[in-house]
């Protein structure tokens, strides 16, 4: 077993009775106040239609939305350029990038719609990160490199966030963003010579991890 | 859809037969004659590390059998693959039972005799069907949890499953946009989300153990 997959099981032990009884108490206490608000019909209604109702949720959950919508701006505006970048992408890839390019796209619709006007703008970007990766649009390996690297930290950043989501209608939401990442990345790492997946378990990343190797590519 | 097998189209079926039964009853399926050979999930976030125990043994049963008889012309790069994600089964089966401990349902009997194992077709179709079920179910199984730590747990597996999806279409059908999800991901970009209700009558017909889920919402 590898250190991994200690990690993980430090999470889970032998009592799990007593654990569950345990996580119980601190769901409560986590979402006591906001939980109220969150099994109201309405909201569950605009989860579910992804109406507006940034501004009734509670705002670390707003906040984890916004933190995503930002990757997924970043996501959707890196296969934008791509896709429209004459001679980049050899033509047997092509379907596969519009596609990871349509569902970023639709991420970033989605996310925009729950959150209404709580929504953040669309941050600029740079996707030389100052000129690291000047070739990005022109060379096709460099391309599918970033495109991994963007998607298996979507996959660790949607991951590190649902512990947040636990007991909000968006919860479901954001799962099947997960995957669909995961897809991505699972995609885009054999064009470069990498294995679709690393290990057994993925593993999560923080907010901070996350932001910090996005940082670069936001201007 | 019509350069499937035979068997895939027999997966289906089945799968149908399966969900008309469990919709006519308005239980969850019970296939079993006798209660006592039953495994019963059990009830909250026990039923549910139960529920992706038994879709883990199911895999990682499935996996085991197509390495050791590799289907009819097979690559060494495609068995390489399927022996991978093996390993990720066992691995992901493993690691829920030692969670579970004592509250663990047995070990389940399989039946894959709709499979064909010498056919690439019949094998990569039935792994396309099982991931994508994996990845519909540990999505919709999120929200009944409890616990935080096992929320992550179900989310460092389910993506593996989700990379194993991608790995099984690039097999069937190169780098298209079916290795991105094709018609498993709609037009808003979501992933499948499917309640046990609908997930175990689709695993049931490969599962001899009757599995009860009465207590799992």
């Amino acid at each position: 077993m590898n250190t991994q997959d200690n990690f993980i099981l430090d999470t889970i032990d032998p009592e799990i009775g007593e654990r569950i009884d345990q996580g119980r108490r601190n769901l409560f206490a986590r979402y006591a106040a906001p939980s109220v608000l969150l099994a109201s019909a309405p909201l569950v209604l605009a989860a579910a239609s992804t109406e507006a109702f940034g501004a009734s949720l509670p705002k670390d959950v707003v906040d984890v939305l916004n933190f995503a919508l930002t990757l997924e701006y970043l996501e959707a505006a890196f296969y934008k350029a791509g896709n429209t970048a004459s001679g980049l992408i050899p033509k047997e890839y092509r379907a596969l990038f519009r596609t990871i390019g349509a569902h970023e796209t639709a991420h970033v619709l989605l996310l925009k719609g729950a959150l209404g006007s709580a929504a953040v703008k669309a941050p600029k970007v740079d996707f030389t990160a100052g000129g690291k990766y000047a070739d990005v649009f022109t060379n096709f390996e460099t391309f599918a490199t970033l495109s991994a690297t963007f998607e298996d930290l979507g996959v660790a950043a949607y991951k590190g966030q649902a512990g947040n989501l636990l007991g909000t209608p968006v919860l479901t939401t954001a799962l099947q963003i997960h995957s669909v990442e995961a897809r991505h990345a699972a995609a885009v790492r054999p064009i470069i010579g990498k294995p679709s997946s690393d290990t057994a378990f993925d593993k999560p990343r923080t907010k901070k991890q996350v932001l910090a190797a996005a940082t670069p590519f936001l201007s | 859809m019509s350069d499937l097998a035979p068997s895939r189209r027999h997966v289906l079926k089945w799968t149908g037969v399966a969900a008309s039964l469990a919709i006519a009853g308005s239980v969850l399926p019970n296939f079993g004659i006798s209660a006592a050979l039953a495994a019963d999930l059990g009830a909250g976030d026990i039923g549910v590390l139960n529920y992706a125990y038994a879709l883990e043994q199911l895999e990682a049963a499935f996996y085991t059998q197509a390495v050791k008889t590799p289907y009819e012309g097979i690559k060494k790069s495609e068995l390489a693959k399927l022996k991978v994600i093996r390993d990720h089964e066992i691995a992901h089966r493993d690691f829920l039972k030692k969670a579970l401990g004592k509250k663990a349902i047995p070990g389940l009997e399989v039946d894959f005799s709709a499979i064909d194992f010498t056919s690439r077709a019949s094998v990569l179709g039935t792994a396309d069907v099982f991931e994508n079920l994996g990845v519909a179910a540990y999505n919709g199984a999120g929200k009944l949890i409890e616990n935080v730590d096992y929320l992550a747990v179900a989310g460092s597996i389910v993506s593996v499953e989700a990379r194993h999806a991608s790995t099984i279409a690039l097999l069937l059908h190169g780098f298209g946009k079916e290795a991105a999800g094709g018609k498993n991901v709609d037009f808003k970009g979501l992933d499948g989300a499917l309640p046990p209700s609908k997930v175990l009558p689709a695993a049931a017909p490969f599962i001899k153990t009757p599995v009860t889920a009465d207590s799992l919402v």
